[in-house]
């Protein structure tokens, strides 16, 4: 059935007894035109895409774990298209409006809420950076606005805006960025790529691949071989694992990120907010938590938690920020595997090996970029050629030359 | 997290900055593509890993950690240049 407000009024008549399954746990068959490794937002939303805009159905998504145990179920939910280098700006920007056609698309509610996001400035040298931004931005027809002290005064009162050392000066402000509920686009992708007759495999860790002729015909998982026209890996933070297993070596390092939650609040934070002087960036949960983060902890790491050290200067963001949220609780903090690649762009490719297609490298932005990579992953595996947005995505890169190091970084993936 | 200085004893994690994998060789200036591996290619473990650190907020060295990426046990701490003694 539709969801509808037909169906949960209908539902709720008959006690909430009814609801179907949103989508079907398969058992894994032994042939596919199309393997996708990693039940993420963005193995999801490939199979979503290959399936509605591609009409390739025959297609298993399999996941090691459940669905949504990854990073697309332990990110902080922000969306914004606000990026600089002309190789970025229109993937992203694909991504926000699928975003705000997203529900309407999956018939589900994932939540969607442009709230806007605003990226603090603190100095003379911030802001020049800022103006230049938003000026790429509406170059490329993305919306930004520049906003002075007194306009983020307006908006957000509590602010510390005469802090000795970061007072905030204003703002660059993206007001269709926003936040999406995170688990909601896994199970949201999952319903309409099953309901098109994908398979989604759960407990099915990839563990080899079946090479042929120098070409990739199949996987080897924990649930026996299954062969494939094509096979796709989308495993974010494992990339180079399972790269490794067709004998390839990648331009990323996995590092963690954390996550933390406080107890649930009245409702105070209206927008996205980051801080400009330190990686701090906040917004309120529908439930009423607030939700923030800030830097990655640094070092190579595949341990799903992080240490203390970034939790006591994440909170020292926060206390910078907004003083008033001293003393609050936290209720919980948690950890993902980030895929950092060497200029901090990701890489949607072909692969040296025929038959092995490549979605990796997402660093801390990839929720944001679900729907596009879903959308350009597909095109790849379907037409053998980049979409139109993502052709700077390319492996080669590194080798020519043509990085996207938006932070300017260079090859130092935990500055990234 | 702490590591083992040789020269200062067991320091917390943040005095400490990272550098990444310690394996990686620098080949010859006129190695060709083979840099391209150096620069950007990283066997990014998840296990043991050899690593570069730098004791930044203490004495000043370049160390060799040995750790394991999924739980940070630490197995050896070493500078980094040989000839370097306490
Ligand atoms: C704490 C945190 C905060 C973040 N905040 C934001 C944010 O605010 N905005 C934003 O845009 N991005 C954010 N991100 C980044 C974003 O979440 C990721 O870049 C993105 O989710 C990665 O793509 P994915 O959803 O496909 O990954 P995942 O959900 O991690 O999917 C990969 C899947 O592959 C599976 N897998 C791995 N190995 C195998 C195997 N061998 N066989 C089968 N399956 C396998 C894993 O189990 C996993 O489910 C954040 C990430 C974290 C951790
Ligand atoms: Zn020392």
């Amino acid at each position: 059935m539709r969801n509808s407000i037909f169906s949960l009024a209908l539902n709720a008549l008959s006690g909430h007894k009814h609801w179907q399954p949103t989508w079907r746990d398969a058992e894994p068959r032994a042939a596919y035109d199309v393997i996708i490794i990693g039940g993420g937002g963005h193995g999801l939303a490939t199979a979503h895409y290959l399936a509605k805009i591609y009409g390739i159905t025959n297609v298993a998504v399999l996941e090691k774990s459940w669905i949504g145990s990854g990073n697309v179920g332990r990110n902080t939910t922000i969306v914004r298209s606000n990026y600089l280098l002309p190789g970025n700006i229109p993937f992203y920007e694909l991504s926000m409006k699928l975003w705000e056609g997203l529900e309407q698309d999956l018939n589900y509610n994932a939540m969607v809420s442009q709230r806007g996001v605003l990226n603090l400035f603190h100095s003379d040298g911030q802001r020049d950076g800022y103006v230049r931004r938003g000026n790429a931005m509406r170059l490329h027809g993305v919306d930004a606005e520049l906003l002075d002290q007194a306009a983020v005064r307006k908006l957000y009162p509590f602010l510390d805006f005469d802090h000795a050392r970061f007072p905030i000066q204003g703002g660059l402000l993206q007001k269709r960025g926003g936040t999406v509920r995170h688990d909601a686009v896994a199970w949201g992708y999952a319903k309409t790529a099953s309901a098109r007759g994908v398979d989604i495999v759960q407990n099915c860790e990839v563990r080899g691949f079946i090479v042929e002729d120098g070409q990739v015909v199949g996987v080897e998982t924990s649930r026996g071989s299954i062969r494939a026209g094509k096979v796709g890996m989308a495993v974010a933070g494992a990339s180079s694992q399972v790269a490794a297993m067709a004998g390839l070596k990648l331009p990323i390092e996995s590092h963690v990120l954390q996550a933390f939650v406080s107890e649930g609040l009245k409702p105070l934070i209206p927008g996205v907010i980051t801080f400009g002087a330190g990686h701090f960036y906040i917004s309120q949960s529908d439930k009423g938590g607030l939700v923030f983060g800030g830097d990655i902890d640094g070092y190579n790491s595949y341990a799903q938690r992080g240490n203390l050290p970034v939790v006591e200067d994440v909170c020292e963001g926060g206390m910078a920020l907004m003083p008033m949220i001293g003393r609050l609780r936290l209720l919980r903090s948690w950890g993902g595997l980030m895929d950092m690649s060497m200029d901090g762009s990701p890489i949607i490719d072909r692969t040296p090996i025929s038959g092995l297609y490549l979605n990796a490298g997402w660093c801390y932005g990839g929720f944001k970029a679900t729907p596009a990579s879903g959308l350009s992953f597909a095109h790849l595996l379907a037409t053998d050629t980049a979409h139109e947005t993502a052709k700077a995505y390319r492996l080669d890169r590194f080798a020519t030359g043509h990085m996207l190091d938006e932070k300017g970084q260079g090859a130092q993936p935990n500055l990234h | 997290m702490r590591i083992d200085c040789p020269f200062c004893g067991s320091r917390e994690i943040v005095e400490f900055s990272y550098l990444g994998d310690a394996g990686v060789q620098r080949p010859a200036p006129d190695a060709g593509s083979v840099f391209t591996d150096y620069v950007y290619l990283r066997d990014n473990v998840a296990g043991r890993h050899r690593e570069y650190w730098y004791h930044g907020s203490g004495c000043h060295s370049w160390l060799v950690v040995e750790r394991d990426t999924r739980s940070h046990e630490i197995f050896s701490v070493d500078y980094a240049h040989r000839e370097t003694v306490r």
